[in-house]
């Protein structure tokens, strides 16, 4: 999972103070009847920025965008736009569109009119929208069914006609609710690439919704974790990855070892005894920790090498069996059980082809991770 | 399938080849000998019954899917030619009052001057005499002008109705189609009470201070055109309120986003969506007002002309059967045209549903 993104390495607006955000939300809370979907949150997205909403059904993702998009009031709070309160300006008005999570695509118009729709509804001048839904229509390479009905395309041509019209009007904030779920993987990193394309040109900021960690990963400047209306961590897609701030992300992005023990201070770190008899994880952290104290220690799987002889450069030896292999073609998963009972999973790259690899089921290896490898964290 | 499976076991060995065949014997006894009212109706069903008996045997999918041909042989098409037959004849003072009448007993002559006897000269008497033309003429403005109106009311309800929480929504329904749980014929006359010049309405415009003589109301197209939208507004509004309850908000919402204000949400998202149910709606009063007889014989004036009431008027008044058949014959004819459209639009709509 490589942070693709083409953005320059020093855009970061949001650690510059002089810089002032495009959307703010302040103290947002949105109830429907007794029951709280955003619940006090405050987040700020800056101009041009690509940000990546991410968590688990329900929690509040479309919420967030339909209050942004105007179709929702906060039950409290503010949302400010370039430092305007919308929260009472109608939906028409805002410089905003949305690619619904259903598409609603207007089932009596041809794919071409329902491009057009939101052009039409503008004063641009009517040979100047024939060229515009024409180059939609290139972009999302449906130039082949223009004049049908929504009804007579499949899925993914329909997910596109949602993603053309709601790129047509080049808004000053796009707000896309899954746009890319229902391409096929290359389709898919295509148009991801496209729409990064067309946010370095346009400079439109991107508010995007999605399942998928790795087109997270790809596109977004930041991701936001939420988890029941609430955010958990807002970050770069590294700092997600490397450094989430609970066990709550780390779990929930990519694969990671998650091993509770109790926490003593050391020289120079700490050490993290987990089970009876074991050789405490010897982490370093920036956290202030205090002896005895109950602790999570996260660890990437691609942090840990599998070898038969321990690695002496590192500070973390275990001794274990291989339980499992995955083989994913450019990696594998090794399923390890130490011999403390404690799974852990490890996986190295295929540098090499399969038929000399190293490992095999109930072999005994070695792990052995750095110092810095692993995040410890206290929620 | 429960149905055809206990078709299946009754008839599973050969005695319903005989069943049909005994069938068979006693529907064409019964027409034969035609001793009681309906004898030809009964023996004719008897056959049919027969008939699909045998088919279901020999060939079960061509059987069942000829029921509904079979149903309309029977209670469309047979009937239909029967009147067309009649419309053919002469009037005539007997039972039934028009010549010729099949009469098989003289075979083959018989056949012959019984069609000699058939022409079109009620149709040259329709075609001639003014009354008529004009009554079809009156008929059809007072069908488009009252469907019109029926829409403009209906269509603000079925919106109304479709806005309504959910919890209402059956309520609602209700309320709409509650009228027809009372006769028809009673509520016409309600409106005779209404619109009287003693009525409801004049009392209380009188009261309130309108007006200072009481209105004639009654027994004018107003009155018509009041009982007419009255009458037919259910049908009106429950195929408008069948689409826009459909309607996926996601879609106003959409058209909201992309530069729409409400009420251009409303002319280029919800009233083209609605248009089946407006379409379908317009035809299930347009159809039936223009043969509509009840309601301008009750409601309506000398003036108030209709082809429904030339046809009653024929057939009871008159006794004139082969006029009142040609009068029937050629407003069927009218009616093809609206109810093929009105057909596919039922169709193109369920096409676009799947
Ligand atoms: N109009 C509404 N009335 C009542 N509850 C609602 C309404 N809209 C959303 N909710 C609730 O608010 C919560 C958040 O919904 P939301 O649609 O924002 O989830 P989401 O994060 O987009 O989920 P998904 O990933 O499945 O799309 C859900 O529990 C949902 O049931
Ligand atoms: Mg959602």
């Amino acid at each position: 999972m490589a942070e693709l993104s083409k953005t320059p390495v020093v855009f970061a607006p949001w650690n510059d103070p002089n810089e002032k955000p495009l959307i703010q939300f302040k103290n947002v809370t949105k109830r429907f009847g007794d029951f709280t979907a955003i619940d006090n949150l405050t987040l700020d997205i800056y101009a041009k920025e690509f940000f990546a909403l991410l968590g688990p059904s329900g929690c509040g993702k479309t919420t967030l965008m339909r209050m942004l998009a105007g179709f929702e009031m906060p039950s409290e709070g503010q949302i400010l736009l370039g430092g305007q309160d919308i929260v009472k300006v109608p939906p028409n008005k805002r410089p905003v569109n949305m690619m619904f999570q259903s598409y609603a695509l207007f089932p009596h118009l041809s794919v071409f009119d329902n491009i057009a729709f939101g052009l039409r509804r503008s004063d641009m001048p009517k040979d100047q929208i024939k060229d515009r839904v024409a180059e939609m229509l290139r972009l999302t390479r449906l130039e082949k069914f223009a004049k049908r009905k929504p009804h007579q395309i499949s899925g993914g041509q329909r997910q596109r006609v949602a993603l053309a019209r709601s790129l047509a009007k080049a808004p000053k904030l796009l707000l896309l609710d899954e746009p890319l779920g229902a391409l096929d993987k290359k389709l898919r990193n295509d148009t991801q690439f496209e729409l990064m394309d067309i946010q370095e040109k346009t400079g439109t900021t991107f508010v995007i919704v999605t399942h998928d960690q790795e087109e997270a990963m790809t596109v977004a400047s930041r991701i936001a974790v939420m988890d029941n209306g609430k955010l958990i961590q807002v970050d770069t897609p590294s700092g997600i990855y490397e450094e989430p701030n609970s066990v709550y992300v780390a779990d929930f992005i990519g694969d990671v070892n998650i091993i509770e023990g109790n926490a003593k201070v050391v020289d120079g770190g700490i050490e993290i005894h987990y089970a009876e008899g074991a050789a405490p994880i010897h982490a370093k952290t920036d956290k202030h920790i205090t002896d005895g104290q109950r602790v999570s220690y996260a660890i990437r799987p691609e942090k840990i090498a599998v070898t038969s002889e321990p690695m002496a450069d590192r500070a973390n030896h275990a001794h274990g069996t291989i339980l499992d292999i995955g083989y994913l073609g450019h990696l594998s998963s090794y399923f390890v059980t130490l011999g403390n009972g404690q799974k852990v999973e490890a996986s190295m790259t295929n540098s090499r082809r399969l038929s000399r690899r190293d490992f095999t089921w109930e072999d005994n290896v070695w792990l052995s991770w750095t110092d810095t490898a692993g995040v410890v964290l206290t929620e | 399938m429960r149905f055809s499976q206990t078709l299946e076991s009754a008839y599973a060995s050969k005695a319903d080849l005989v069943l049909a065949a005994l069938l068979a014997v006693a529907g064409i006894a019964l027409i034969w000998l035609n001793q009681a009212d309906g004898s030809h109706f009964t023996g004719g069903l008897l056959i049919a019954f027969a008939v699909f008996v045998t088919a279901y045997r020999i060939n079960r999918r061509l059987a069942v899917i000829a029921v509904p041909y079979l149903w309309l042989l029977v209670f469309f098409l047979v009937p239909f030619i029967i009147v067309v037959k009649i419309s053919l004849s002469d009037p005539a003072i007997a039972i039934p009052p028009y010549t010729p009448t099949l009469e098989l007993s003289e075979g083959w002559t018989g056949l012959k001057s019984f069609f000699g006897d058939l022409d079109f000269e009620n149709f040259e008497f329709l075609a001639s005499d003014p009354l008529y033309y004009t009554a079809y003429l009156s008929s059809a403005k007072i069908a488009i002008i009252s469907t019109a109106i029926t829409l403009l009311v209906a269509f603000p309800i079925a919106y109304g109705m479709a806005k309504a929480s959910e919890e209402w929504r059956p309520t609602l329904m209700m309320l709409v189609i509650l009228p027809f749980w009372t006769s028809f014929l009673i509520r016409v006359y309600a409106w005779m009470g209404i619109l009287g010049r003693e009525g409801f309405l004049n009392s209380f415009l009188l009261w309130l201070g309108i007006i200072d003589d009481p209105l004639t109301m009654l027994n004018t197209n107003f009155a018509v055109y009041v009982g007419i939208v009255y009458t037919y507004l259910p049908f009106m509004i429950l195929p408008i309120y069948a689409t826009l309850e459909k309607l996926d908000v996601s879609l106003l919402e959409a058209a909201e986003d992309l530069g729409c204000t409400r009420t251009q949400g409303f002319w280029l998202v919800t009233l083209p969506l609605s248009m089946p149910g407006i379409i379908a709606g317009c035809f299930l009063v347009f159809i039936p007002v223009l043969g509509e007889f009840v309601i301008p014989s009750l409601l309506g004036g000398s003036d108030t002309l209709m082809i429904g009431k030339i046809l009653y008027e024929e057939f009871f008044s008159n006794r004139d059967w082969p006029v009142a058949s040609a009068v029937a014959v050629i407003l069927l004819l009218i009616l093809v045209v609206p109810i093929v459209l009105f057909q596919r639009n039922q169709q193109k709509q369920a096409e676009a549903d799947q």
